[in-house]
């Protein structure tokens, strides 16, 4: 497979709001080839959205490369990416606010094939109203006719206008019901599946991503921590940032529970504008030393996967916090 | 099982005469935490208002019903007696808590606040007891935290706050809606697990509302299952996860990503919810249901007992 998408030590700072440099993206590599979905993972303040949204370039990077299909899209001015925005788009988790109420489901959809030139764009906008199973006739309804569910296929049509080669779609099921979500995750396979599409799938939702992604990537304030196979990854964590996430996931009791096998951490996602010296999570891990504290762990290849942890080979390790 | 700290029986809630919750019934025995769960809309959040006498009235009011709480019945409670109820033997926290605590005022006095108008202590008492309060819920330093401000805390720590001021006064009742829907699954992980050990040292009667079914497994001994308005299954969790009755309650636990292989399609349930105002007259989740007939579309399902809990269905999961 070849990569459709290289991002290379991808840095994005912002200031926040008393005047201090926080680095949301902090030198994240990511590999992503045609037709595979890439599982963004972690949880809130992690970067994972200000991730998505650099890679778009729908915020400019500080520092890195941003190769789609080979162009570093990086530092390209706005004028130039118009040829890239059709190829990318963006799902999001609101599906209440990403669509504008006063707008008829025709005329969204149809937008971008509107600003790209496109004629025919009734026929196209019925077509795409069907693939996400809408029905054509949903095309003179306004937003708030519909349920949340349904908007957000609403949402997945306008993305897909353009026939893009990449989706980034952030918590797209985060905000609907149990009984919805399961409908657009089998919508997002599906459609990856029958149009070949590339995709990002941010998430802190760790069973979900498990359902969509064939590889995860976990972030963990501004870096990757590990990123492997998704299986590979549910089967054996070796972070132990990874370990906990997966064993917090709550679970309906089926049977037999195996009692408290759960990690439960120490304190909270320390503040993103000062973080921990060292490994960032070092503060909370259980099985940290002290080069945890001072020397940062480099994002390696270990046996399947890439791990950024000083501990994560040691299979002791891993046993202790099972 | 030990006697019930909350029974609600037969209770109704209607929007202008519309009937947002119809005919529910459940009970909370000491040390006891019930899951009421189900989707956005099905009535679980308006149900926790109306058993502390909370809903905006007009327009929500209880249409019939009884609510009883240690003898009395909340429902006819006058205001006054209400007063000491709220927050005094029913503590409640809810899902945001950036929005339900004060902005203006410290952890410290907001936990005081409490105490002073509850039992009529002056500061010192309120400060030493308030300090107590955040140990118990293992805010680190608890005594250097009573001057900080909401905003100075983090998701997790607020939330713990509200546990701090729901607990002040002893409550026998804890309502928790959606407690941990805001947080991280980590700091969700450390939040389930102080209410589950408030519930086992401190003997509360604990309601968990959630959406969630994997929070329920978590926490509750007993869970109820509501969809558009009414209670369609009852019982032990371990019961109703490990072999549910009732149609709907299956479907949810099917379409759980985590109860699925990684991969293959999930199992959908097609359609929506019914609003209330729309839904039919017979099983209202007739219409979404794979084995639905002519009685289901034309009658309510009764609530039975079968095979120890109490399910309303009329053709139930064999």
């Amino acid at each position: 497979m070849t990569a459709l998408l290289e991002v290379r030590n991808l840095v994005k700072t912002y200031t926040d709001k008393r005047g201090r440099r926080v680095s949301a993206v902090d030198g994240v590599n990511l590999d992503l080839a045609q037709g595979e979905v890439l599982g963004i993972v972690g949880e809130s303040g992690c970067g994972k959205t200000t991730l998505g949204r650099t890679i778009l370039r729908l915020m400019a990077p500080d520092a890195g490369a941003i190769r789609f299909e080979g162009t570093d899209i990086a530092q390209l001015p706005e004028r130039r990416l118009k040829p890239f925005r059709r190829e990318m788009q963006m799902i999001f988790q609101d599906p209440f606010g990403s669509l504008n109420p006063r707008h008829k489901v025709g005329t969204i959809v149809g937008e971008p094939l509107a600003i790209h030139g496109y004629s025919d764009i009734a026929k196209r906008v019925a077509d795409l109203l069907e693939t996400v199973g809408l029905g054509a006739a949903a095309s003179s309804r306004f937003p708030h006719e519909f349920s949340g569910g349904q908007r957000q296929r609403i949402a997945i049509a306008r993305a897909l206008a353009l026939g893009p080669k990449l989706i980034v779609a952030d918590e797209p099921v985060s905000a609907l019901d149990v009984s919805i979500q399961s409908q657009i995750i089998n919508l997002i396979a599906d459609l990856r599946r029958r149009l070949q599409l590339s995709m990002l799938f941010i998430s802190h939702d760790l069973s979900v991503v498990r359902h969509v992604s064939d590889r995860i990537a976990v972030m963990y304030l501004g870096r990757v921590v590990e990123s492997g196979a998704t299986e590979a990854i549910f089967a054996k964590p070796r972070h132990p940032y990874t370990q906990a996430l997966i064993s917090a996931i709550p679970r309906p009791p089926s049977g037999a529970r195996t009692a408290s096998s759960r990690i439960v951490l120490k304190g909270e996602i320390p503040d993103p504008a000062d973080p921990p010296p060292g490994c960032r999570f070092h503060r909370r891990c259980p099985i940290a030393t002290e080069i945890c504290a001072c020397a940062v762990p480099e994002l390696k290849m270990q046996a399947d996967r890439l791990v950024a942890c000083h501990h994560a080979l040691s299979e002791a390790a891993s046993a202790q916090t099972r | 099982m030990s006697e019930a700290i909350l029974q609600v029986a037969n209770l109704t809630i209607a929007l202008k005469g519309l009937a947002l919750v119809e005919d529910i019934s459940f009970e909370i025995a000491a040390g006891e935490t019930l899951g009421l769960v189900g989707e956005s809309g099905c009535g679980k959040s308006v149900t926790a208002l109306a058993i502390q006498r909370l809903l905006p009235s007009p327009p929500l009011s209880i249409a019939a019903g009884r609510i009883l709480f240690a003898g009395r019945d909340l429902a006819r409670l006058d205001a006054h007696a209400l007063r000491r109820v709220r927050g005094g033997e029913i503590g409640m926290i809810f899902q945001e808590p950036m929005t339900s605590l004060n902005p203006v005022f410290t952890i410290g006095d907001q936990i005081g606040e409490v105490l002073a108008i509850h039992r009529g202590y002056d500061r010192r008492q309120c400060d030493a007891r308030a300090a107590e309060l955040l140990d118990l819920v293992g805010i680190p330093a608890a005594a250097s935290q009573l001057e900080r401000y909401p905003h100075q805390l983090s998701g997790g720590q607020r939330q713990r706050a509200m546990i701090a001021m729901a607990l002040a006064c002893e409550p026998k009742l804890l309502i928790a809606d959606e407690p941990t829907t805001a947080l991280d699954v980590t700091v969700q992980a450390q939040i389930l697990e102080l209410i589950d050990r408030l519930r086992r040292d401190l003997g509360l009667a604990c309601l968990l509302i959630t959406h969630d079914l994997g929070v329920v497994g978590e926490v509750c001994a007993r869970v109820a299952v509501m969809y558009a308005g009414r209670i369609v299954e009852q019982g032990p969790v371990e019961l109703l996860f490990g072999q549910p009755r009732h149609r709907y309650t299956r479907a949810l636990l099917d379409t759980i990503p985590a109860a699925n292989i990684p991969g293959r399609p999930l199992p959908a349930i097609p359609g929506n919810v019914p609003p209330p105002g729309a839904r039919p007259v017979g099983c209202a989740f007739a219409e979404r249901c794979n084995a639905a007939d002519a009685r289901c579309r034309a009658q309510l399902p009764p609530t039975t007992r079968i095979d120890g809990r109490d399910v309303a269905c009329w053709n139930p999961v064999p």
